[in-house]
């Protein structure tokens, strides 16, 4: 098996993930409920810098609720309970007065493309626009540069002040990862992106996040057991709120695992 | 058999949609057709839009009627001054902060208020509102611009609550997640997301308030003082055209010149509301069209 995301790395002359730096993400005993229903028991992991991490796992495993729990987005909804902790460069992400400060430098991409309701334009220069830049020029140089980085820019260069609601679904999604890049994130959150995306656009897509990986770090939670092989250096197979599994790809692929049932759902006899 | 209700219902439903256009070409038809020999006889534009005499009952009527037009658009506009921010804001707090209960109880007081007649409403502004601002204000008289300005506001307030809320709960919650994820405030989400992708609802709901505000008669007719006067200040007295025609219709010889001149007050009522609605319409077609 060619490892595609390597090769990619290669030849953009990136040396790889950051394993010998100390982690971006440190996640110690997370534990997440819903008004007392238990939806992640007591998860422990490291994220290192230019890394796509990879979560796999059946529908209500968890996998989602991670990801909230990293941006905070447990705030909005009163019935999560988050314990345990989640260090991001060090610093407890509860320890930051401001959650939107840590969230603006946290790009989120969610299952279903949520076009802001507002032009193609302004989608993108939103998030700059909260950091304070009012210069047209300067919005200009961001909008198109994060609208090429998510392999957009040339199918709407001509139609940025149309309504963002107005693409199709996968040009949707590729609007809502300029937008998250748009943030200028260290981190970039990707929760089943492909949901909702044509194989080819996934795979277009999936090109884009390769080439992200020497900028920032990625996390990818999907349900498509073949798309984190393809992408992910590391992946963690989530079960039922359990981390069962956690390893670098190729060895969960090649069978390398500690727990049955982790290739029992990688070979798809389950989930 | 299902064909044959579907066909049955496929009626039905045309009716009723097709009812509201008649019955609105019917109101015109019906106001014109009793204003037509005012509109064409004794009625002078000039005078009408001009003047404040309004004498129909002299032995030589005189019709101006800018007083009333005059009193109607000061009442109004003063009541929307106060009672758009005021319903606005309520609206935004139960859509996007109140929770749970509170969120709850507040709703259901506020469609409370919506169902209070407006004769209560007049009660209130003559008995309470009228001792009230003469205490406070030290004036001569209650009863005024300030009064059914009030009086209005708070009547139109839970209509233009209502709408306005529902309008800020049709935008979905992943537009605030989203918005939120990129690092904007409660407040940022509200300003730049929340309230541009509800713009549509929220004109509704003013114009909703604006309506009530023109078409109520009760209320402003006890609260206004009912003298036919260009006010100078908020405490003057003012009559409004809808106060006229309720007051007025009962005493008028049917056909005769009063009673076409109050129906032409009709008229005037009808263009303004519509030229109100449309307006909102195209206003609302050109954001849509942005």
């Amino acid at each position: 098996m060619v490892d595609l995301a390597a090769e990619a790395a290669v030849a953009n002359g990136f040396p790889g993930p950051a394993y010998d730096e100390p982690p971006i993400i440190e996640v110690r005993d997370l534990s997440i409920a819903y008004r007392g229903k238990p939806a992640l028991d007591k998860v422990t992991l490291d994220i290192h810098r230019h890394e796509i991490f990879g979560i796999i796992g059946p529908a209500n495993s968890g996998k989602t609720s991670f990801l909230r729990a990293l941006n905070r987005m447990d705030a909005f909804n009163t019935a999560m309970e988050v314990s345990g902790s989640i260090r991001i460069n060090g610093k407890n992400i509860n320890d930051w007065r401001n959650e939107y400060a840590l969230r603006s430098r946290i790009g989120v991409v969610f299952p279903l493309p949520v076009g802001l309701p507002l032009t193609v334009y302004e989608n993108v220069a939103f998030s700059p626009r909260l950091r304070g830049i009012r210069k047209k020029a300067e919005l200009d140089e961001v909008v198109e540069r994060c609208l090429t980085r998510a392999a957009l820019w040339d199918e709407v260069k001509d139609r940025l002040d149309s309504l963002g609601s107005l693409l199709s679904g996968g040009q949707q999604q590729r609007l809502t990862i300029a937008r998250a890049l748009s943030q200028e994130p260290e981190l970039l959150l990707l929760d089943e992106f492909s949901i909702a995306v044509d194989p080819v656009t996934t795979m277009r897509i999936e090109d884009v996040l390769k080439e992200l990986r020497s900028e920032l770090t990625i996390v990818l939670v999907t349900n498509l057991v073949q798309q984190a092989r393809r992408l992910a250096d590391r992946t963690a197979f989530f079960l039922m709120g359990e981390l069962v599994e956690i390893g670098a790809t190729e060895d969960l692929f090649e069978g390398e695992v500690r727990d049955k049932r982790t290739t029992g759902y990688i070979e798809g006899r389950f989930g | 058999m299902a064909w044959y209700v579907d066909r049955a219902a496929r009626v039905l439903v045309f009716v009723g949609g097709i009812s509201a256009i008649v019955f609105i070409i019917g109101i015109f038809v019906f106001i014109t057709k009793e204003g037509l020999d005012f509109v064409l006889g004794p009625l002078s534009l000039g005078e009408f839009f001009t003047s404040i005499a309004w004498r129909p009952t002299s032995n030589n009527p005189t019709y101006g009627a800018l007083a009333l037009i005059v009193g109607t658009a000061s009442v109004t506009g003063f009541a929307m001054l106060f009672s758009v921010p005021l319903s606005l804001g309520a609206a935004l707090f139960i859509a996007e902060f109140a929770t749970g209960r509170t969120r709850e109880t507040l709703k259901i007081l506020v469609e409370m208020l919506a169902a209070i007649p407006s004769v209560v409403w007049g009660f209130v502004g003559m008995s309470i509102m009228n001792p009230l601002i003469i205490q406070v204000f030290d004036v001569p008289l209650g009863l005024g611009v300030l009064n059914a300005g009030l009086i209005l506001g708070l009547m139109a307030a839970p209509i233009m609550t209502t709408i306005a809320e529902d309008a800020l709960k049709a935008v979905p919650d992943t537009y605030r997640e989203a918005a939120e994820a990129l690092g904007a405030t409660r407040w940022e989400v509200i300003v730049k997301v929340v309230i541009p992708a509800s713009r549509n609802g929220l004109l509704a709901a003013v114009l909703l308030g604006v309506g009530r505000g023109f078409g109520e008669t009760m209320a402003v007719l006890m609260a206004s003082g009912h003298a036919i006067n260009l006010p100078t200040s908020v405490f003057d007295s003012v009559r409004a055209l809808t106060a006229t025609i309720a007051s007025e219709l009962g005493d008028t010889v049917t056909g005769g010149a009063h009673w076409g001149s109050l129906f032409t007050l009709g008229i005037l009522l009808f263009v303004v509301t519509f030229l109100i609605n449309l307006t909102a319409d195209i206003v609302v077609r050109g954001i849509r069209k942005k």
